[in-house]
C-alpha cells in the first residue's frame, strides 16, 4: 500500500563541532566468513536489565531459544544466536551474571518463528515475534539508552546508517547485497511507531544504493566530523527529545536481523564486523555470529606487545579479555597497544607521534595523518580547570560543563533543565577524549542518567 | 633516563602510604610526574586520551609570559639608569633588572608552591599545576623594589585565602595572582602605589626634574600634556615607561597573546571583548571631555588606555584565567566587555586610583558565576519553550 511512498523531505544537516580521530589499522574491505566455535551472551551489555537465567550448564539450545530474560520485563527474552551447548555460566562479584558461554554444536537447528510479510501483520504480532525471537533488545530508546519498552509509542525511530567513530566499520560495505532484508526490517519498524522512521546517511557520494533506496523512511544527510554519525547528534537536529518524549533507535545490522526474522522466520544473528586497530596484523571484515569469542577470531592476527582488546570503538567500546566476546550492540573489534609506560618529560615534548585536539601539539597541522593511539591517560586527573573545550566537539544545544557539574552534585532538577534526556554517554565520548582534566565523563553521564531514570520510575 | 627512573622507583615505596616518608607523597608525586608522564592507563570510558594535560596547558601560559618577563627585567634596568642619568650597556641594563626581578620570582614560587604542596598532602591530592602560572604572574604585577617578605606574605595569603579554602585550583572565585596584588595594594599602599615605587633607584642619585610617576599617575593629576611630552605612544606601546615589572610592554604582552591564541589556550573571546569594552568606555569619556574640563583624564585617547597601566597585561593574562572567568562562550563576551568598561571607568572616574584593571577583573571574577547563570538560564528557557511547542503540536 503506502510502502512505496518515497518521503522526499531529505535535508542536509552540517555538523560543525566534532573531531575525526584518524588511527592506524583501518579494516580493509575484504570479507571473511568466520566459523565460530563459541559465543557468549553478556547480560552486562544491557543497561538496566536484571537477568533471570533460563538455562543451565549443559543445556543444548537452538538458535532462538531463550537464555535469560529481564526480571522486570519477563517478556523481553534474550535468545541464543547459535545452536549450541551452554558450557559455562560466568559470575562476577556479588554473583553478578557476566557471561553465558555457548559452544557450537554440529548442525544448524533453529526455532521457527514463521515467515511473514510485516505489512500483513499487526503491531502486536510484530512485537510478539520480535520479543520471542530475541531481536527486541536491538531496539533501544532515548532517553537513557536502554531497551525499548514495547508498550510505548515512540515519536520516531532513528536509524543511523553510518558510523564516524575512529576505525568504525563502513556500513555501505556491510549492507551490500542486503537491501531487501533491510527493507523488510524497516517495514516491521514502521508498524511500531505512529511517527516516522528516520534513516540518516552521510552527505557524500554513496557507493551502494542499498540504503538510499530504502522506502517508507525519511532520509536525512549529515555532513561533518564525528559525532555526525551518532544517533544522538542526529536526533538532536531532526527532532530533539523533550521531557516525556521517547524515541527508539537501531543500527543498520540490527534492522537487517529484524528483517531476516520476518523473511527467514528465524533469529539469524550473523553480522559483519570490522576487526581493526594498530595491533591487528591484517585488519579486515568478518562475518560472525553475535557474541562471537575473539580468541579464535584473532588467532595469529595480533601484533606483538601488550594489547587492549575492545568490543566496539576506542571511544565508547567495552574492554574485553583476549579470550572475551563481542558485545551485543557492537560491529567492531579494536585492538590497540596498552600505554603503561613512563615518558620522560613527555608533557613538554613536541610529541609528533601523538594526536591531540589541542594546538599546543602539532597534529592539527597534519589532519590526514594516521596515529597509533595507546591507552595511556597522558596525564593525571585534575579538577575541571579549562573551559570552552567541550563545546568544540559537542554538537548539542546543551552546556556540557554545566550539565556535568549538575550530575556531580546530583541535582536532578538541574540535570533535567540542562538537557540530560537528549544525551547519553556516547555523546560525551569526544569531550572525555579531549579533556585536559582527564575526568571520566562518560561514567559520570551514565551515573546521571541512571539517577534520573531511578527517580522517574 | 633509565637511571633516573630507577632512582624514582627505588624511592617510591618509601613515600607510599605506610612508608617511612609518606608525608612527602604528594611532593614526590609532583616531582615524579614532572619528570615522567605517569604510566596510568584508561580504565573507564574512552580507551584513548588526548595528549594534552594540565601540565602542558599551564607551561604554555608560562611560556607566553616569558617575553613580558624578559622585557620587564630590561625595563627595570632602563628606568633605573634613566633616573640616575647614567649610560649603561644593554647587558648592564638587563642584568640590573634581572637581579631585581629574579628574587621576586623565586620567592613567589617557593612560598606559593610550599603552600600548594602542604595542602595537596593534607588532601591526598596530586599537586595541581595552576600555581605554575600564578607564581609567574605575581612577580610581573609587582613593582621591582617590592620587599621580598611582602611578596611571600601576599603569595601565601592569596594561595590560602584565595584558593585553598575553596578547594584548590579549579574551585577558586578570585584570580590568585591579582588577589596577591590587591592584598599588598590595600595592606601596604606605600609600597604599591604613588610616585616613589615604580622606578628602582638603588644607590644612585636621581637627576634633576625626575618624577617616578607612571603615565597614568601623571594623567590622574591632570598632567596629560606633560605625560605626552615625556613619552610617545610608541614608548608606551613598547614599554619604556615606569610600571609593574611585566605590565609595561604591550608588544611583549602581544607576543604572549599570540602564543595563547595560536594554541587556543587563552580565550580570544575574553581578550577581544576586554579590548572592545575598554575602547568603548574610552570613546564615551572622550565625548564628555568638553563637558568636564576639570577632569583632564577624560581626554586620554582610547588607544592610549589600551597600552597604559595593566590593561593589556590584565586582558591577556588575568581576565582569561579559565577558572575565575565566565565559563560559557556567551558569558565570556559579557564578562570581558564589562572588565574593559570597568577598568577605564575606575581609572578615569575614580579620584584615588590611577589604575582600575586589577579591581575591574576582581569585581567581574565575583560576577562571572552570575553572568553564566543568566546565560545558562537562557538555554533552559529555550528548552522549556521547545517542549511547550511540541506539546501544543500533538
Amino acid at each position: 500500500m503506502h510502502a512505496n511512498i518515497l518521503i522526499s523531505m531529505s535535508k542536509v544537516y552540517k555538523i560543525k563541532q566534532g573531531l575525526d580521530i584518524r588511527l592506524v589499522g583501518e579494516a580493509e574491505r575484504t570479507l571473511t566468513d568466520f566459523q565460530a566455535a563459541s559465543i557468549a551472551l553478556k547480560p552486562t551489555d544491557f543497561i538496566g536489565v536484571f537477568p533471570k537465567l533460563l538455562v543451565q550448564e549443559g543445556d543444548v539450545v537452538k538458535a532462538g531459544d531463550p537464555v535469560f530474560c529481564d526480571k522486570a520485563h519477563p517478556e523481553v527474552l534474550f535468545t541464543s544466536p547459535i545452536h549450541g551447548k551452554v558450557t559455562e555460566i560466568v559470575r562476577g562479584p556479588k554473583r553478578i551474571l557476566l557471561e553465558i558461554r555457548i559452544e557450537l554444536q554440529g548442525g544448524d537447528a533453529w526455532v521457527d518463528f514463521g515467515k511473514a510479510k510485516p505489512s500483513d501483520l499487526s503491531r502486536e504480532e510484530i512485537v510478539q515475534r520480535m520479543l520471542q525471537s530475541g531481536v527486541w533488545p536491538m531496539v533501544r530508546q532515548r532517553p537513557y539508552s536502554v531497551i525499548a519498552n514495547p508498550a510505548d509509542d515512540p515519536k520516531g525511530i532513528f536509524i543511523s546508517g553510518f558510523d564516524t567513530a575512529p576505525l568504525a566499520p563502513d556500513y555501505d560495505f556491510i549492507v551490500h547485497g542486503q537491501g531487501e532484508t533491510f527493507q523488510t526490517g524497516v517495514d516491521a519498524l514502521r508498524k511500531l511507531t505512529s511517527g516516522k522512521v528516520y534513516l540518516n546517511l552521510p552527505d557524500n557520494t554513496v557507493n551502494s544504493k542499498v540504503l538510499t533506496n530504502t522506502r517508507g523512511v525519511e532520509v536525512n544527510h549529515f555532513a561533518g566530523p564525528h559525532p555526525a554519525g551518532n544517533v544522538g547528534t542526529q536526533i538532536a537536529r531532526i527532532s530533539p527529545i523533550n521531557k516525556g518524549d521517547v524515541v527508539w533507535y537501531l543500527r543498520p545490522q540490527e534492522v537487517i536481523t529484524i528483517g531476516r526474522l520476518f523473511a527467514e522466520g528465524r533469529y539469524n544473528a550473523s553480522r559483519i564486523i570490522a576487526v581493526a586497530g594498530s595491533q591487528i596484523h591484517k585488519p579486515r571484515y568478518y562475518r560472525v555470529p553475535a557474541g562471537v569469542g575473539i580468541k579464535k577470531l584473532l588467532a595469529g592476527n595480533v601484533n606483538e606487545g601488550e594489547t587492549r582488546f575492545i568490543s566496539g570503538n576506542v571511544l565508547t567500546g567495552t574492554r574485553i579479555e583476549p579470550n572475551g566476546y563481542l558485545g551485543f550492540y557492537d560491529s567492531q573489534i579494536t585492538a590497540i597497544p596498552e600505554g603503561n609506560y613512563h615518558e620522560f618529560l613527555g608533557w613538554s615534548m613536541p610529541r609528533f607521534h601523538k594526536h591531540s585536539f589541542s594546538k599546543s601539539y602539532f597534529s592539527w597541522l597534519t589532519p590526514k595523518k594516521r596515529y597509533v593511539a595507546d591507552t595511556n591517560l597522558n596525564g593525571g586527573e585534575r579538577a575541571l580547570v579549562m573551559t570552552g573545550q567541550y563545546e568544540k566537539v559537542f554538537p548539542f544545544d546543551i552546556y556540557p560543563m554545566q550539565l556535568l557539574k549538575a550530575i556531580i552534585i546530583n541535582d536532578i532538577d538541574a540535570m533535567e533543565k540542562l538537557g540530560i534526556y537528549e544525551v547519553d554517554e556516547e555523546d560525551f565520548a569526544l569531550c572525555e577524549y579531549i579533556d585536559t582534566s582527564k575526568t571520566e565523563i562518560q561514567s559520570l553521564v551514565r551515573q546521571g542518567l541512571n539517577t534520573v531514570r531511578a527517580e522517574m520510575s | 633516563m633509565k637511571a633516573l627512573r630507577k632512582i624514582l622507583d627505588n624511592i617510591k615505596p618509601h613515600v607510599q602510604p605506610g612508608g617511612k616518608f609518606a608525608k612527602f607523597h604528594s611532593t614526590f608525586d609532583a616531582f615524579e610526574t614532572f619528570l615522567f608522564v605517569p604510566n596510568t592507563v584508561t580504565h573507564k570510558g574512552s580507551h584513548i586520551r588526548d595528549a594534552i594535560d594540565l601540565k602542558r596547558t599551564m607551561s604554555v601560559v608560562v611560556m607566553a609570559l616569558i617575553p613580558a618577563l624578559l622585557f620587564g627585567m630590561y625595563n627595570v634596568g632602563y628606568q633605573h639608569f634613566l633616573a640616575i642619568g647614567e649610560q649603561a650597556t644593554f647587558w648592564q641594563t638587563f642584568f640590573f633588572g634581572f637581579w631585581k626581578v629574579l628574587p621576586i620570582v623565586v620567592v613567589s614560587y617557593v612560598s606559593g608552591l610550599g603552600v600548594e604542596f602542604i595542602f595537596a598532602q593534607i588532601r591526598h591530592h596530586e599537586v595541581n599545576e595552576g600555581f605554575l602560572v600564578s607564581g609567574m604572574l605575581i612577580p610581573l604585577v609587582m613593582p621591582a623594589d617590592v620587599p621580598l617578605w611582602m611578596v611571600a606574605v601576599a603569595t601565601i595569603f592569596a594561595v590560602i585565602i584565595g584558593k585553598e579554602v575553596f578547594g584548590g585550583t579549579g574551585m577558586n572565585i578570585l584570580n590568585p595572582a591579582l588577589l596577591a596584588r590587591a592584598f599588598l595594594f590595600f595592606a601596604y599602599p606605600q609600597s604599591m602605589s604613588g610616585d616613589k615605587v615604580w622606578v628602582s633607584i638603588g644607590q644612585g642619585h636621581v637627576v634633576d626634574g625626575f618624577s617616578g610617576a607612571t603615565p597614568l599617575g601623571e594623567a590622574l593629576v591632570g598632567n596629560i600634556a606633560g605625560m605626552h611630552e615625556k613619552w610617545s605612544f610608541m614608548d608606551m606601546f613598547l614599554g619604556f615607561i615606569p610600571g609593574s615589572v611585566g605590565e609595561t610592554s604591550t608588544l611583549a604582552i602581544l607576543l604572549g597573546a599570540l602564543l595563547l591564541l595560536a594554541t587556543g589556550i587563552g580565550s580570544w573571546r575574553i581578550m577581544l571583548s576586554v579590548v572592545l569594552g575598554g575602547l568603548t568606555m574610552g570613546y564615551i569619556f572622550n565625548a564628555f571631555a568638553g563637558v568636564f574640563p576639570q577632569n583632564a583624564y577624560l581626554q586620554l585617547s582610547p588607544f592610549e588606555h589600551l597600552v597604559l597601566g595593566g590593561f593589556a597585561f590584565g586582558a591577556i593574562f588575568m581576565a582569561t584565567d579559565p577558572v575565575t572567568a565566565a565559563q560559557t562562550n556567551r558569558g565570556k563576551w559579557i564578562y570581558g566587555f564589562l572588565i574593559g568598561v570597568m577598568a577605564i571607568l575606575i581609572r578615569v572616574a575614580n579620584p584615588a586610583y590611577p589604575e582600575g584593571m586589577m579591581l575591574a577583573i576582581l569585581l567581574l571574577n565575583v560576577f562571572a558565576p552570575l553572568i553564566d547563570h543568566y546565560v545558562v538560564e537562557g538555554n533552559i528557557s529555550r528548552r522549556e519553550k521547545r517542549a511547550r511547542l511540541a506539546g501544543n503540536n500533538q
